[in-house]
C-alpha cells in the first residue's frame, strides 16, 4: 500500500514527473528563446509561474458547469500523469507491463486532449468554444497518423508490449533506422498533440485570445499548465522509448543519463520545429495531416511489414 | 462544422490581436466570415482642436505625438502646409535632413510590420529578428536626433539639427548593415513554406475595389495601384533621387508584404543618393511667429500611405483650422472588404496587412440625436438599469452607505 501510494505520488508519479515537466518547460522555453537570440528565462521561471498561477484566486464563470470546470483541470494532470507507469525509461523493464500495454499508454494521452475540449466546452465563452472546437479538429487530424508511426516499430518487434519492444530492439539495435521516417512524422504529430507552434491554432492567442483556456485562472490554470508540462515529459519519453530504444541493458544509471539525453534532443527538435515554423490555419491543418502525414504513416508501416518479413521469415 | 451556425466574434475593443483599441465584430459562417462592422472612435485625443489653441511652434511638437510610429511624417506634413501659407523657401540641406529622417522612419516603421505580421500568423521568430534588427535604425536615429520615437527634427523653416559629416558616414554604414539583414527577409519570404501558405490569397482586395475605398500606400499599391506621393507630388528632396515604386499584382496581404520589404531597400538607396549629393549650407531660415491669412494642403507619403493635412492660419500665431487626414483612415474601408469570405484565423494578420495606427485616426463621430442633456441621460440610466438589471432607482428611497 505505502509503496503503491510512492509509486503514484512521488516516484515516478506526479511529483517526479512534476519536477521533468518544469525542467523540461524551461529546457523547451530556453531553446526556443536561444534560437530566437533572446536571453530567456531564468531556471526557477516555470516554477514560479506555477506558485503566482496556484496562489491565484480560481475565479468560475457564472454560467458555467462549476462541476464539470473544477473536475477537468484534474483529471488532464491524473490522465497525463499515469502513462510513465507503462513506459520503459532507463532499463528495458517499465514499472508496469502486460501485453498491449502501449495501447493503453495511446488511449491515456488522448485523455488530457479531451479534458482540454471538455474545459473550452464547459466554460461556455465564445473563444472558449472556438478553441474547444479547434481541439477536436484537430485531434482527428494527427491522431491517426501518430498511432500509425507508432505502430510500425511494434510491427517489426511484434508485440504491443512497450518493454518487450525495447527488450526486442535492444538485441536488434540496428533496426531502429529503418523507423525513422515513423519518427519524423511521430514528431510532427505530438507537436500537434501539445498545441505547439506551428499547430498551436486551438489557442492562437492573436485569434481567439486564450482559446480553451480563456476562463481558467488561478490553480485551475496552474493544473493545465502542470499537465501540459507533464505530457510533453511522457511524449518525449514514448518518442525516446520507442523509436531511439539503445543501450537500456547497459544498468540503471547509463540508462538514465542516456534517457536525459535521448529527452534533450527530442525536445530540441521539437523546439527548433516550434523556431521555425508559423501557424496553420485549422483547414490547413487538416489537410496537411491527411495528405502528407498520414500517407507518410502507411509508407512507414509498409516498410516496417517487409522488415519484419525480412528478419522473421 | 454545419454551416447554419452563425456566431458574432467581437475582435476589440480589447483584444491581443489590436495594439489600440478599436472594434471589429466579425459575423462568422463556420469559420468563414461573411460581414465585419469596424466601428472607430475609441481614441479619439482630440488633437485637432487642441492645434487651434496653441502657437504654430507649440503645434509641431503636439502633431509629433499623433503617432508613434510616423511622428516625422505628421510633423514635416504640418510644418510644409504652414511654410506654403507663409511663402517660406526652406534651404535645400533642410529638405535632405527632412528627407534622410523620414526614410530612416520608413526603415523602422516598415520592420516592425514585418515583426508584427509575423507575430500575428504564430510566427514569433520573424517578430524577435526584425525587431533585433529594427534597433539598429533606431540606435541610428538616437544618435542623429537625441530620440528614438519623436525626433523634434522639424520647425517651420527647415530642421533644428545638423548632420556631421562623421554622422553622415554612420548612415552609409548602417544601411549596409540593414540591407544586408533585409536581404535574408526577402529570401525568408519567397521560400519559408508556412509564410507563404499563412499569407497569400489572405484578404483579397482587387484594384477595383482599392481605388473605389481610396486605398493608399502599400495597401493599394499591393493591389496594383501605381500610386505613390513621392514620385506623383514630389515634396522635400525626393525630386532629386532616384527610386522605383514597388507596384505588387498579388492584391492580397503575401503582395503587401513583398511591397513593404521591397520599399525598405527603396529605401536604403534613396538615402545613399541623398548622403552622396548633400549640399552645403544653412539648414533653416527664421520664421515668422505670426503666418498670414491662407491655407494649404500637404501632402506626404508616409510609411503607410498618403497623409494629409490641412492648415487655415488667420495672420495670428495661432491657426485657425488644423485637419489630419491619417493614412489608416484611408486605408479602414478596405479592411473589411479584404476581410470578406476568409477565415477567422485570417482576421489578425488581415487587419494588420494594412499596418493600422488607430490613434491617428480616430475623430469624434457627432450622431444626431446622441447629445444627452443630464436629465435625459439621468432617465435614460434608470431606464437601463430597471431592463438590464430589474433594478428600479426611482423606488429606491435611501441608499444603503
Amino acid at each position: 500500500m505505502v509503496e503503491a501510494l510512492f509509486t503514484l505520488i512521488v516516484f515516478p508519479g506526479f511529483l517526479f514527473l512534476g519536477a521533468a515537466g518544469v525542467l523540461a518547460e524551461f529546457t523547451d522555453r530556453k531553446l526556443y528563446a536561444r534560437l530566437q537570440n533572446r536571453q530567456g528565462p531564468p531556471w526557477f521561471q516555470p516554477v514560479a509561474d506555477f506558485v503566482k498561477l496556484a496562489s491565484k484566486e480560481d475565479i468560475v464563470p457564472a454560467k458555467a458547469n462549476h462541476f464539470m470546470f473544477k473536475l477537468v483541470p484534474m483529471l488532464a494532470v491524473t490522465a497525463a500523469t499515469v502513462p510513465i507507469m507503462y513506459i520503459p525509461i532507463w532499463s528495458s523493464q517499465a514499472l508496469f507491463s502486460f501485453s498491449g500495454d502501449m495501447i493503453v499508454v495511446i488511449y491515456l494521452l488522448t485523455v488530457p486532449t479531451l479534458s482540454f475540449f471538455l474545459g473550452g466546452w464547459f466554460s461556455t465563452s465564445l473563444y472558449s468554444m472556438i478553441g474547444a472546437l479547434r481541439t477536436l479538429t484537430q485531434l482527428f487530424a494527427y491522431e491517426v497518423p501518430l498511432f500509425l508511426a507508432l505502430l510500425a516499430p511494434a510491427v517489426i518487434a511484434g508485440t504491443w508490449s512497450l518493454s518487450e519492444m525495447s527488450l526486442f530492439y535492444a538485441e536488434h539495435p540496428l533496426l531502429i533506422l529503418t523507423n525513422l521516417l515513423g519518427l519524423a512524422v511521430a514528431l510532427i504529430s505530438i507537436q500537434g498533440k501539445l498545441e505547439r507552434t506551428p499547430f498551436d491554432i486551438p489557442e492562437a492567442e492573436t485569434e481567439i485570445v486564450g482559446g480553451t483556456f480563456t476562463e481558467y485562472s488561478g490553480r485551475l490554470l496552474a493544473l493545465f499548465r502542470m499537465s501540459i508540462d507533464i505530457e510533453l515529459v511522457v511524449c518525449c519519453s514514448i518518442v525516446a522509448a520507442v523509436f531511439l530504444p539503445f543501450g537500456l541493458n547497459l544498468g540503471s544509471a547509463v540508462g538514465f543519463v542516456l534517457y536525459v539525453a535521448k529527452v534533450a534532443f527530442v525536445l530540441f527538435l521539437l523546439a527548433l520545429m516550434r523556431t521555425v515554423l508559423a501557424r496553420f490555419r485549422i483547414e490547413q491543418m487538416v489537410v496537411f495531416c491527411w495528405k502528407y502525414l498520414a500517407p507518410a504513416a502507411f509508407l512507414q508501416l509498409l516498410i516496417s511489414v517487409l522488415v519484419r518479413g525480412w528478419v522473421n521469415p | 462544422m454545419s454551416t447554419d451556425m452563425k456566431v458574432m466574434v467581437p475582435i476589440g475593443p480589447q483584444h491581443p490581436a489590436l495594439k489600440e483599441p478599436e472594434s471589429f465584430k466579425v459575423m462568422l459562417n463556420g469559420e468563414k466570415i461573411f460581414e465585419v462592422d469596424v466601428r472607430l472612435g475609441y481614441n479619439h485625443r482630440g488633437i485637432e482642436k487642441a492645434c487651434e489653441q496653441r502657437s504654430y511652434i507649440q503645434d509641431i511638437y503636439l502633431i509629433e505625438r499623433i503617432c508613434g510610429i510616423c511622428s516625422h511624417s505628421h510633423t514635416t506634413n504640418f510644418v510644409q502646409a504652414v511654410e506654403e501659407i507663409a511663402g517660406i523657401q526652406v534651404p535645400k540641406r533642410g529638405l535632405y535632413i527632412r528627407t534622410i529622417v523620414a526614410e530612416l522612419e520608413r526603415i523602422h516603421s516598415h520592420l516592425l510590420w514585418l515583426g508584427v505580421a509575423g507575430h500575428e500568423i504564430g510566427f514569433d521568430t520573424l517578430l524577435m529578428y526584425t525587431w533585433r534588427d529594427r534597433e539598429v535604425v533606431m540606435d541610428l536615429l538616437a544618435a542623429l536626433s537625441g530620440n528614438r520615437v519623436n525626433y523634434g527634427m522639424n520647425t517651420i523653416g527647415g530642421t533644428r539639427r545638423d548632420f556631421t559629416p562623421e554622422q553622415l558616414q554612420e548612415i552609409l554604414r548602417t544601411m549596409d548593415v540593414l540591407e544586408d539583414r533585409t536581404k535574408y527577409y526577402i529570401e525568408i519570404a519567397s521560400v519559408e513554406p508556412t509564410l507563404i501558405q499563412r499569407l497569400s490569397g489572405v484578404g483579397f482586395l482587387s484594384k477595383e475595389d482599392a481605388m473605389r475605398l481610396g486605398a493608399v500606400g502599400p495597401t493599394g499599391r499591393a493591389s496594383g495601384v501605381n500610386y505613390d506621393i513621392r514620385r506623383d507630388d514630389p515634396y522635400a528632396a525626393y525630386s532629386d533621387v532616384q527610386f522605383k515604386v514597388m507596384v505588387n499584382e498579388n492584391c492580397d496581404v503575401y503582395g503587401r508584404t513583398l511591397v513593404r520589404v521591397g520599399e525598405l531597400m527603396e529605401s536604403y538607396s534613396i538615402i545613399r543618393q541623398l548622403v552622396k549629393q548633400m549640399p552645403d549650407g544653412p539648414i533653416a531660415v527664421k520664421a515668422p511667429r505670426r503666418i498670414p491669412v491662407g491655407e494649404a494642403i500637404s501632402r506626404y507619403e508616409a510609411p503607410r500611405g498618403e497623409d494629409l493635412h490641412y492648415v487655415k492660419g488667420n495672420g495670428t500665431d495661432k491657426p485657425e483650422r488644423v485637419k489630419v487626414r491619417a493614412p489608416t483612415l484611408a486605408n479602414l474601408q478596405s479592411v473589411a472588404k479584404s476581410l470578406e469570405n476568409n477565415n477567422l484565423a485570417d482576421v489578425p494578420i488581415t487587419i494588420a496587412a494594412i499596418d493600422p495606427c488607430f490613434s491617428c485616426t480616430d475623430r469624434m463621430i457627432q450622431v444626431d440625436d446622441a447629445v444627452f442633456t443630464w436629465e435625459r441621460l439621468r432617465a435614460y440610466g434608470i431606464d437601463w438599469y430597471k431592463s438590464q438589471r430589474g433594478i428600479d432607482f426611482r423606488e429606491v428611497k435611501k441608499l444603503p452607505w
